[in-house]
Order: C-alpha cells, then structure tokens, then sequence
C-alpha cells in the first residue's frame, strides 16, 4: 500500500467535506440529530433508520456525512435538555443532569451550557484527531487478515458486544444469533439458492436491515412509549449570560481532559454506550474533587467531564467500524447498513478504495462538531419550545416517516408489514428483558461471517482447526473466550451465593 | 408442567428462542447441508440455529429454578392500533393513494394513544399530509399515487 501521507489525506478530506452538497449534508445531519436529541422518545437509532431509505439517492459520501452527523448531533442536543429541564433527550445525557440542572436552578444554566458546548467541542476535535491518527495503521494491519482472522475477529466483536451490554448474556448471545439467523434470509451468496424466503419472491434480496431497525428501534419503541404515562413539566426560565466565568473555566479544564481521554478509550470498546463513558467521567471527577459532596448540587466539573467523555466516544466509536467494518453498536451497524445498500463492501479496504469517501466523513465530523457549537448555543431558544410538543402528536408523526421509508425501499408494502412484524418482534422481545442491539450486530455481521467461515473452512480443507493455529486469529479468539468467562464467573458466584443463603 | 416457572421473562424469552432456532433449523432441512469443507446453503443456518435453540432451552431450564421478576404489563390496545394502522398503511397505499392512507395511519395510530381528540387529530393530519406530500412526493420524486387512481 503506498502511503500518499497524512497531510495529503486531510486536503482530500477538507476537499470533500468542503463541498457545498456536503456542507449542507452534515449540517441537516447536525441539526437533525440536535432535534432528536433534545426530543425525548426519539432516539438515533429510529432516526437513522428512517433516513436510510432517503440516503440511497445521495451517493455514499453525503449520506454518511448526514447519518453521522445526526449521530453526534444526537448526543450534543441531549446535553441541552439535561441542563434545561431536567429532561435527558439522549440516554448518555442522564449523567448531566445530575449537576446541569442544578446549576440551572440556580441561575446558572448559561455558563452550564457553555462548558458543554466548549468541552464536547474539544472532546470531539480530539476524537476525530484520533480517528485521524488511528485509522490508517490499523486499517493497514486489519488489511492483512485472511479469512481465518476476518473471522474471529467479527466473533471477538460479537461476544464483546454481548459481554459489555447489560442485562443476561444467555439472552443477549441468543439475539444475536436470532439476527445472524435473519440475516440468512434471502438467496445464498455461495450457492445462489434461496433460504428462508417462504417463497416471497420480495425477500430473495433478504430482509433490509431498514424493517428490521425501524421495527425494532421505531415501532417497538412507540408502543412502549405508549404504555408510560404523559408528563411534561412546563419550563419557562430563561438563559441569560452565556459566558462562563474564569473560575468556571479554570475549574473544568482538567475534567474536560479527563473526560476527553476516558470517552475516547469506551469509545473504542464494543457495546459500550457512552452512556458508560459519560457516567465513568462523571465518577472519577467525584473521586479526584476536594469537594466530592458537592457532586449533584451543581458543580461545573459534573457537567464538563460527562459531556467531553460522551462526544469523544461518539467519535471514537467510528474507528471498529471504519478501519475493521465491524460495527461495535447499533448505530454503526446501521452506518455499515448504509455502506452496502450503497454497494460498498465495509472494511479496511474502503480507506485506499474510496479514500474520499473515508477522508471526506472524518473532516466532516470536525465541522459537524463546529456546526453544533454554533448551531446550539444561540438557537436554545427554539429546542426549548420544542420540548413543549406532546408526544401525542410525535408518535404518529414517527410511524408515518417509518413507513413511509420502509415502503419506499421496494416500493412494494412488503417492507412496511417487515418493520410490523420486527417491531411486534421487538416489543415482545423488550418486555422480557432482551435488547434489540446484539440482533442487529448479528444480522449486520452474520453475513460476513458465513462467508469467512466458509472461506476459512476452503482453505483449511474443511479443518476448523486453522482457527486456533493462526495466531491472529488464536488471540482474538483467546480474548473473546476470556471476556466471556470473566462475565461468567463473577455472576456463577453470585448465584452460588444466592444458592447457598436460600438453603 | 410440574415444574413451577419462576422467572416468566426467561420462559418466554427462552420458548422464542428455542421456537424460531428449530423453525429455522427445520426450514434448513430443505437445502443441502454440504461439509465443512464445502458449506452448503444449509451449513451455516442449521449451526447457528440449533445453538440458538440450545441456548433457548437453557433459559427455559433456568427459568425453573432461578427467579425472576414478573412481565410487566403489555398495553394491548397500543400494541393493536399502532402495528394495525402500520398495516392498514400498507394495504391502503396502492388502492387509495398515499394521503387517504396517512390520514387512516393518523387516525387509528392516534387513537392508541392516551388522549384522542377529534379536532387535534384532523389538525395533525392536515400537517402530515402536507409534510410527506411536500417531502417525499415533491422534494424526493417517489413514485407515489397521492389519491386513488381514476
């Protein structure tokens, strides 16, 4: 591979992003993702599901400029409604609320929004620097994986995934098994023989990952939204006086690059949300503080590092998928989706193939984060009074953009009863404590997976063997096994103990 | 069954599970299986789907002796009016044109909501009409028939 240089990337990147088309893609992406932010019972997920059928007619580039941007968009503007009204728009905003708010009460919300603005700003200047510097060595060393590695490797991605999310790993291991099974739907690549497609002539391309999202993510989400009661406090107090003191200032430059550095670090590890970032930054400053009773009565340092920790994981998170295509979380599964509808098989290779389209997303990421500094700060106003909309006229509002989307895929209602049945899927699902994440992971990589293995198993002579004798691939297995069993343990233990205090 | 289910969640869960897996493994049956070395259509599914099942079998072992917390409620009537106006949608779509089929979309979808008003519903309509037509019919071009086709 020859290395055209950093510096003669970033010119590509600046050249691509800097377009007119792809300025205002990142900037509808940003103030998307800004709304649905501060929208409570709207999350990224449903959003970027929606969007995926619009984006075909874009072309690669834009649309995943705007889907990105309606990502970190998305984590900016929960921060706004945290400090505000008490409201986390985004569930990794919970942690700023604890401290926002409170500032807010007292007069404060100006400077509160300020350090957000500052430090997510840096966080995500740092992020995509990251990206920058990172990306390319490691895209060059995924590029030398055969078949074997590829392999475990999106296994290792997988068990990660369902290792770090919350809840019962049994249950987690089964969606993502339930979602590779999914993803077998339609004509096998190998053998061009149709599976699973109860001879619907329509699902021989295999089920979209758009049904599958919108349902999941959108239509499963309403209902249960549905169930939960309505209630809104009304919020009248204004901003005055953004600017942030020199005591504030001086007292949150420290977290805000503590922050920087913890996000950008659970960024990288698979099915971490930044929630777990955010709340990470958020302890540590409490541990480190001279005051640490102070946390929660509204300490500038509560809002700093939270809100840096969770814009450098939303940066950081992009690297798994960009560099190796392994999506580490729903979002990126669903970026990935977006790569090959495009007809753009994700991986390392997309770097030297489509070096615009790559260099061209991460430039864009840092005028995003610029966009969103300035879209913020002065529009509050505005996010405020949206806040006011009842979800008695957003829901219908969301399942008539979700089928509207799914129809448009085929333009056939075939996709519109897919998202149906995946949000019925979902809902039943969700009441019995099984996230939708790890299936859509499963339905994104089981694919991929197949074909490795079966590539791995040509080689090998059918020996599966090869997979433990080739280093690489040995350690990644090695380390998806031993997450596994560190998950494991601690929680047999417990249920010994359990055990042993009932008898 | 003379074994008391304990934790409802893990039965269920693990009776999907276990359902789809043996569904899927069952469906596989019809396509060649070929060999490790040559994986056939129906290597890789029968794989994945019989653990799916096992491990769906587990959660129902589990279910048995480790409790769990009971399901929460399922609110039926949102469950029926959302997922029937998304049908309705669909089977309306190609007959009537797409604003009849938003405005049955609105109308039952809100109706699974807590509160239904008339007035507020038909203002609403109104408003999503105007957006999807302006959007998806004008912005985006879709080949869309906006009323039923004379």
């Amino acid at each position: 591979m020859s290395d055209p240089g950093l510096f003669h990337n970033l010119i590509l990147g600046f050249s691509v992003a800097l377009t007119p088309m792809n300025l205002l893609y990142c900037f509808i992406g940003c103030l998307l993702g800004t709304l649905i932010g501060v929208l409570p019972g709207l999350g990224p997920f449903a959003t970027i599901a929606m969007l995926l059928p619009i984006t075909f007619n874009l072309g690669p580039t834009s649309a995943l400029i705007m889907l990105a941007g309606i990502y970190y968009g998305a984590q900016y503007g929960g921060s706004t409604t945290s400090i505000l009204v008490n409201l986390p728009g985004e569930s990794s905003a919970v942690v700023t609320c604890l401290d926002g708010y409170q500032m807010a009460r007292q007069g404060r919300a100006g400077p509160a929004l300020a350090i957000a603005a500052i430090g997510s700003f840096f966080a995500g200047t740092v992020g995509t620097l990251m990206i920058v510097l990172f990306a390319p060595p490691l895209a060059a060393i995924a590029l030398k994986f055969g078949a074997p590695e590829n392999f475990s490797l999106m296994l290792m991605g997988l068990v990660m995934a369902v290792v770090l999310a919350h809840g019962s790993i049994v249950k987690a291991i089964c969606m993502v098994l339930l979602g590779i099974l999914f993803g077998s739907v339609g004509t096998d690549v190998d053998s061009g023989m149709e599976r699973f497609t109860m001879g619907l002539p329509e699902l021989a391309d295999g089920i979209s990952i758009v049904g599958v999202a919108l349902g999941m993510f959108g239509i499963a989400e309403i209902i249960t939204n549905l169930e939960l009661k309505e209630k809104r406090e009304i919020f009248t107090s204004k901003v005055k006086g953004l600017m942030p003191s020199r005591e504030d200032l001086k007292r949150s430059w420290a977290p805000i690059l503590r922050g920087t550095g913890l996000g950008a670090v659970f960024g990288l590890l698979p099915g971490t949300h930044s929630i777990i970032a955010s709340f990470t930054a958020y302890t540590v400053e409490k541990k480190l503080s001279k005051h640490p009773e102070k946390f929660g009565t509204g300490m500038i340092e509560g809002v700093a590092a939270p809100e840096s920790a969770n814009n450098a994981a939303a940066q950081t998170y992009f690297i798994p998928m960009l560099t190796l295509g392994i999506p580490t979380g729903a979002v990126m599964a669903l970026m990935l989706g977006a790569l090959m509808i495009q007809g753009i098989t994700p991986g390392p290779q997309v770097m030297t193939s489509k070096p615009d389209l790559f260099w061209g997303l991460i430039v864009s990421m840092w005028f995003g984060n610029l966009m969103l500094v300035i879209l913020n700060l002065p529009l509050i106003g505005i996010w405020i009074k949206l806040l006011t909309i009842p979800y008695r006229f957003l829901f219908p509002a969301i399942l008539m953009f979700c089928c509207i989307g799914s129809y448009s895929l085929n333009n056939a209602p075939i996709d519109v009863y897919m998202a149906g049945l995946f949000g019925l899927l979902g809902y039943v699902l969700a009441k019995l404590d099984c996230e939708p994440a790890p299936l859509l992971l499963g339905f994104v990589l089981g694919p991929m997976m197949e074909e490795n293995l079966r590539r791995t198993l040509v080689i090998s002579r059918g020996d599966p063997s090869v997979l433990i004798t080739r280093p690489i691939s040995a350690a990644f297995l090695l380390i998806a096994a031993a997450a596994l069993l560190l998950i494991i343990a601690p929680a047999m233990r417990a249920r010994r103990e359990q055990a042993f205090a009932e008898g | 069954m003379t074994a008391h289910i304990r934790s409802p969640k893990d039965f269920w869960s693990g009776l999907i599970f276990a359902g789809l897996g043996v569904a899927f493994v069952a469906t596989a049956r019809n396509y060649p299986l070929g060999s490790a070395l040559r994986m056939g259509p129906a290597y890789f599914p029968t794989l994945v789907g019989g653990l799916l099942t096992m491990l769906g079998l587990v959660l129902i072992g589990r279910s048995a002796f480790v409790a769990g917390e009971p399901i929460a409620r399922i609110g039926l009537r949102a469950l029926i009016l959302v997922l029937g106006a998304l049908v309705l949608f669909g089977y309306l779509l190609e007959i009537t044109g797409l604003i009849p089929a938003i405005a049955a979309l609105v109308f039952v979808s809100a109706a699974g909501g807590h509160e239904f008003e008339f007035r507020e519903v038909s203002i609403l309509t109104v408003v999503l009409v105007v957006m999807a037509v302006g959007i998806f019919y004008y912005g985006l071009g879709m080949p869309l028939d906006l009323g039923p086709r004379l």
